[in-house]
């Protein structure tokens, strides 16, 4: 069976990406595979931000990575303002890398100790941008500036001398000078505080505005995704299990596994009502061995024996939401009579694998 | 070193039913360039029976409070002062060999990083049989099914199977549960719970935090509740504490400091979280700033260079915690939230065009669930 369907795809000319069943696959010795991303296929718009959920090791940053070919798909197609990356040589390809941009985790690990706040945002510049140095630089400050970083001060600085605020600031600052189309964050708030958190989230959205920027924002926290996303998609073990508005979305989640997660989360708000009584819930499969059928069928309170037996396609549930689910919480276009609506149904008890 | 404060315990609120009440405790390191305030002269005390949980920003001192009050604050630099009085005896000034002592069957932790009290190279059995042997002298095949009872206890499946794996065999989930059978195989009275859940994924940290839940009812344990997510607390602790810059600026019944929070760092933490039930691209509120150098702090309050509402009192002379008008609800602040004073305090510095609390009002303006600056949530 192959991906996860794609009817969830937007029409070409609309999108300025488009992932159609990508694969990467991680070989591990012995003839074992680890099947990170299976067959996965979304779009994003151009000024969108496309939010990327789910759990450990579900594959988010592979697929970030993947679009930037690093390293190349085992299979499927990434389709950068309808230009294939995936049939690109080596050389055209890092050509083509200055439009996509990535933003990692660890501010401060990800920026070279040993090199200067200036020379660290002029990288970029140095093989694409412009060749004299002055030029150089009046982008690299007004980058810095856009960011909330005193260029002048900070020229001559390294990264131990910034909080891990700041390190991010400036990462997004080497992001930008290349004025890419599209920037990969891969969780670039999680290592912060709350209050700094909110201040780089404030500053993607305000950098957004003003540069008509495109982003996939990779992220465990499900209300940091919702917060800056237009749509989300909720990933588990390599797969894509449900595409939707954000609003949407966590109004009626149409996934046993998206609700899972949202039952999850922890809010802020001691009125919430918690279910204490899941204390286990049996572990992760493994990645290189998946559940055949639908891969989250092993934790799946839903469960049947078609689960075990044939992959969910994704299928339409409303305007813009999409779930590959045999039996979603939420009526699907396609076959109103058959859906269950079971939106009180506990999320308890396992089902046996 | 042990002074012991003649003050009483500062709003406290101390009863016969406390297990633990801590007054004026204060950790500082020693390095080269001064004395890192870590920990400055929190009071508190615990009912027994009862969850406090304590949030606070990263460095804030929650750590080093948890350790000070364990006397697992070994760093030769540390000096610690005050007291700390468990179930009515002092342990401040205690040597650690008395405070082993009291490690397991009064009181255990339960850490960020499961591997910290793991040893990684040692089949996880054996580590608790150890365990079980060394604290109640048991034989081999009896330690051997305390174990798995302990095992089976936090819920980990095919217990027995299980006894065989090596801490990497394991995923971090399973790993904290190893570490919770342990800390609770003595049956203590006071648990300490460092972030328990910080390194796992909301699944797993939903159920961690169930089990915690559950044990701590099942054993009528007291437990502390140590973490930077506010979430994580709030349907899970009786009481929260907020830290800043080593010192409790608030502590509350937990739907109290929701509903009614009178700090305005309770207040300004509130606003920066982004929740699951805003809209998309809600407007965050920012906290201005980064917390003060713990060596050389301001005078004052701790929080003025980055509060909204400071005023001139507030960089003279530092706010003291103090009871407040509703039952066990204590706050640091000369101008707190929900009072006129501290709506005076904000249009001032409205007017006079304090950048902190023109970002505020520029979001309070953005923002739809938030009508009054005297507003929780
Ligand atoms: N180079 C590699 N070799 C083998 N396996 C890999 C490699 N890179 C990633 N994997 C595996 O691929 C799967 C997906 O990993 P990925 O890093 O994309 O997850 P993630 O969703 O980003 O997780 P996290 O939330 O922990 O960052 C995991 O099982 C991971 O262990
Ligand atoms: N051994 C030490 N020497 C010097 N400073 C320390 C030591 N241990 C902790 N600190 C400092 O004490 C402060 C509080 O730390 P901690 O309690 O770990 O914070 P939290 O747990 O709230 O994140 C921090 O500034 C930290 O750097
Ligand atoms: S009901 Fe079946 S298809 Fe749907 S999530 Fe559960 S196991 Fe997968
Ligand atoms: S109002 Fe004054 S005392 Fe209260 S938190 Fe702000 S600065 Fe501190
Ligand atoms: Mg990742
Ligand atoms: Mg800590």
């Amino acid at each position: 069976m192959a991906g996860s369907g794609k009817a969830h795809l937007r029409p070409s000319e609309s999108v300025l990406l488009r992932a159609e069943d990508l694969t990467v696959e991680f070989p591990v010795g012995g003839g074992r595979v680890v099947h990170a991303v299976s067959g996965i296929s979304f779009d994003v718009a151009k000024g969108e931000t496309l939010g990327l959920v789910g759990e450990s090791g579900c594959g988010k940053s592979t697929t970030g990575r993947a679009i930037l070919q690093l390293p190349r798909p085992t299979g499927g197609s990434i389709t950068l303002n309808d230009v294939d990356l995936t049939r690109l040589d080596s050389g055209t390809m890092r050509q083509r890398r200055t439009d996509v941009q990535m933003i990692f985790q660890d501010p401060i690990s990800s920026l070279n100790p040993r090199r200067t706040i200036g020379d660290i945002v002029a990288e970029p510049l140095q093989v694409w941008g412009p060749k004299r140095p002055d030029d150089q630089w009046d982008i690299v400050a007004r980058m810095l500036d856009a960011v909330g970083i005193d260029p002048e001060a900070a020229r001559r600085k390294r990264p131990h001398e910034f909080s891990g605020g700041q390190c991010q600031r400036i990462s997004i600052a080497r992001a930008l000078v290349m004025e890419p189309e599209l920037i990969i964050c891969d969780e670039p708030v999680s290592a912060l505080d709350v209050s700094v958190q909110a201040q780089i989230l404030n500053l993607l959205e305000d950098l957004k505005a003003q540069h008509g920027l495109t982003l996939v924002f990779i992220a465990h926290d499900l209300a940091v995704v919702k917060n800056i996303s237009d749509r989300v998609a909720v990933m588990y073990l390599g797969k894509m299990c449900e595409l939707a508005e954000s609003d949407e979305l966590y109004a009626s989640p149409a996934h046993p596994y998206t609700r899972l997660l949202m039952e999850s989360h922890p809010e802020p708000d001691p009125g919430v009502a918690i279910d204490e009584s899941m204390t286990e819930l049996g572990e992760l499969p493994s990645p290189i061995a998946p559940p055949s059928g639908c891969r989250f069928r092993t934790r799946c309170p839903l469960a049947d024996e078609r689960c075990a037996r044939e992959e969910p396609q994704m299928r339409r549930v409303n305007d813009d939401h999409y779930v590959a689910c045999h039996h979603p919480l939420v009526a699907v276009d396609d076959d109103l009579s058959a859906a269950s609506r079971q939106p009180t149904l506990p999320l308890t008890a396992p089902a046996t694998a | 070193m042990t002074v012991t404060s003649d003050a009483g315990v500062a709003g406290g609120g101390s009863r016969a039913g406390d297990l633990l009440v801590v007054d004026d405790l204060r950790t500082h390191f020693r390095v080269p360039t001064g004395d890192v305030k870590a920990v400055d002269g929190v009071s508190f005390a615990l009912p027994r029976g009862t969850t406090l949980g304590i949030v606070g920003e990263s460095g804030s001192g929650k750590t080093v409070l948890s350790r000070s009050i364990m006397g697992l604050n070994t760093a030769g630099n540390a000096v610690t002062t005050g007291s700390v009085l468990y179930d009515g005896t002092e342990l401040i000034g205690r040597s650690s060999k008395e405070m082993k002592a009291l490690w397991g069957a009064e009181m255990a932790m339960i850490f960020q990083d499961p591997m910290t009290s793991l040893n990684p190279v040692v089949k996880v059995g054996r580590q608790l049989t150890e365990h079980v042997r060394f604290h109640f002298g048991t034989n081999r095949s009896d330690a051997r099914a305390a174990a798995i009872d302990m095992l089976q206890s936090v819920r980990i499946p095919e217990a027995a199977e299980r006894m065989d794996n090596y801490p990497h065999h394991m995923s971090g989930g399973m790993r904290q549960r190893v570490c919770i059978a342990i800390a609770l195989a003595c049956s203590p009275k006071l648990l300490f719970a460092d972030e328990p859940t910080t390194a796992l994924d909301v699944t797993v940290q939903h159920q961690i935090l169930n089990l915690l839940s559950q044990q701590q009812r099942e054993r009528a344990m007291t437990m502390i509740l140590v973490t930077h997510d506010l979430g994580v607390v709030a349907t899970r602790a009786a009481e929260i504490a907020v830290m800043y810059a080593g010192k409790i600026v608030e502590k509350a019944p937990t739907p109290v400091l929701f509903a009614e929070m009178r700090h305005p760092y309770t207040q300004s933490l509130l606003w920066s979280i982004p929740k699951t039930s805003q809209p998309k691209h809600t407007r965050l509120s920012a906290i201005a700033g980064r917390p003060p150098d713990l060596i050389n702090p301001p005078p004052g309050c701790k929080f003025a260079p980055r509060c909204p509402y400071a005023q001139q009192r507030c960089r003279d002379e530092e706010p003291q915690l103090v009871d407040g008008p509703g039952a066990r609800h204590q706050f640091a602040c000369h101008f707190p939230v929900g009072t006129p004073e501290n709506r005076e305090a904000f249009d001032r510095n409205l007017a006079s065009g304090l950048p902190q609390t023109l970002t505020v009002a520029g979001c309070l303006a953005a923002r739809e669930d938030i009508v009054e600056i005297g507003d929780g949530a």
